[in-house]
């Protein structure tokens, strides 16, 4: 049996969750509330939409809100936003488990192709026609809600585009969202 | 020994698909489904698809299920892969539009490291994230980031790409420093294709080769051209060639698909793939 299996195993065996295992980074996000009542109602409406979600006590270095925290997984934190917010649910805070200090992007890199200006939010560009502000590409990204909000912006202009938040799901969707926020900044 | 392509498709309730593929009039044929070929996961096999047609390989394999990000499709490959893994014949595998998911992919691990004979794994994409996210990026045998994805992978307090600390996410010039802290911290595949103004194919002993040419600058903008450059690998690989010499060779057949296509900003992945075989057959039968 390899080191890998024994290792793997053992957590295995031992009924010990993956991502708490000591290897790698935790896949886990935090959201932090002022009120238990938001926490409760949270907590159902992420469930009833599938999404794995764990009510923990905040770790001692948050401190701010309530005794209840919602554990989910980080990755799909565009989504569980857009639906606390249809909701009119507001978490105070954020957080990826990993490091409560990390915060998302904001540095963009910009290149400028003559007729078109591409915009990057870490692994995520945007590109448009400056002549009719036409989104001509997407690219970047990892998360399978990439290619599906690209199909669905590219063609459209700026201002009839829907934004990325309202239809993707995850942290790539999510750093588009700031490309894009980025891109009507620049040129509307 | 097959190719096998792992990864998702845009669309709700597709169903999962396992099955040989191939390409005609600009679609995807996987049994008794068919897709068009956009940026992603379909791009990478239409990419794979002529490359092994050019080589002389058998078609390769693509399990696919449906996914717009909710994660559902990628758990649908992730149970086929944990109960299909130990009766796969593959020599590669490559792993692509995944929802990262750690505990999916340590089983699928698990189930590879039991194989009698492991294939070649090569991990792009959302599946290149969990594995590093998971601290097993060292078990791959090719991960293709372009330069964000590089800065995600140096640093080694992250889960994800959006969350890249802002020091490490420098200039392109930067990425020889990159990829020496990922493998620092144990975050990369035995190797890397970093792809960008000049690809750089990099291990842990430093920086292999450097692509530059020919420089097409108006592909960077466009969707796919990174997973036509997975499919191109993934098929050198198929043919027997070494991880570095699959990686080089593929970034310059990238480059060259780039010149002979003249794309604008504006170009779409399917623009380029008519192209893909003549640059295929330039690339590697020059002589």
């Amino acid at each position: 049996m390899s080191l890998l299996t024994s290792v793997l195993g053992a957590f295995r065996k031992s009924g010990v969750k993956a991502e708490l295992c000591d290897k790698g980074v935790s896949e886990r996000g935090l959201l932090i509330f002022e009120h238990t009542s938001e926490v409760i109602r949270a907590e159902s409406l992420l469930k009833e939409a599938g999404i794995d979600v764990a009510v923990k006590g905040p770790p001692p270095e948050v401190r701010t809100g309530c005794d209840l925290a919602i554990e989910f997984p980080i990755v799909s934190g565009l989504r569980v936003s857009f639906l606390l917010e249809q909701s009119k649910i507001r978490p105070l805070q954020v957080l990826p488990l990993q490091d409560l200090l990390l915060e998302p992007v904001s540095l963009y890199h910009v290149k400028d192709f003559g007729e078109y200006l591409m915009v990057r939010a870490a692994n995520m560009k945007i590109t448009v026609d400056k002549r009719d502000l036409r989104i001509v590409n997407i690219s970047g990204g990892g998360c399978p809600d990439v290619p599906y909000l690209a199909e669905r912006l590219m063609g459209k202009t700026l201002q009839e585009a829907p934004e990325p938040r309202s239809l993707g799901s995850t942290l790539c969707g999510y750093a588009l969202q700031l490309a894009y926020e980025e891109m009507r900044r620049r040129c509307l | 020994m097959p190719l096998m392509i792992v990864g998702t498709v845009p669309y709700e309730g597709f169903p999962l698909i396992h099955e040989e593929c191939n390409l005609r009039d600009g679609r995807l044929n996987l049994g008794h489904e068919s897709v068009s070929v956009v940026r992603g996961t379909s791009a990478l096999l239409a990419a794979a698809c002529l490359a092994s047609e050019v080589l002389g390989l058998a078609r390769p394999w693509a399990l696919l299920a449906g996914d717009i990000g909710r994660g559902d499709g990628s758990r649908r490959v992730y149970a086929h892969l944990v109960e299909h893994l130990p009766d796969s014949p593959e020599r590669v595998i490559v792993f692509h539009y995944l929802q990262p998911e750690v505990d999916w992919h340590n089983r699928i691990l698990m189930k590879i490291d039991d194989l009698e004979r492991r294939p070649l794994l090569v991990a792009d994409a959302g599946y290149m994230y969990v594995a590093k996210m998971s601290g097993f990026a060292t078990s791959y045998d090719l991960f293709t980031p372009d330069v964000g994805e590089m800065a995600f992978l140096a640093d080694e307090s992250v889960p994800h790409p959006f969350y890249t600390r802002g020091f490490l996410l420098q200039e392109e010039e930067k990425v020889p420093e990159l990829i020496q802290r990922a493998y620092v911290h144990d975050n990369a595949a035995r190797y890397l294709l970093v792809k960008g103004r000049r690809d750089l194919v990099a291990s842990a002993d430093g920086i292999i080769a450097e692509i530059s040419e020919p420089c097409v600058e108006n592909m960077e903008p466009i969707g796919g051209t990174g997973d036509t450059l997975t499919g191109i690998v993934a098929a050198l690989l198929h043919s027997g060639k070494s991880v570095p010499e699959s990686a080089a060779s593929g970034a310059t057949v990238n480059r060259v698909l780039g010149r002979l296509t003249n794309p604008t900003p504006a170009s779409s992945i399917a623009d380029l793939l008519s192209c893909l075989p003549e640059a295929v057959r330039t690339v590697l039968f020059a002589d």
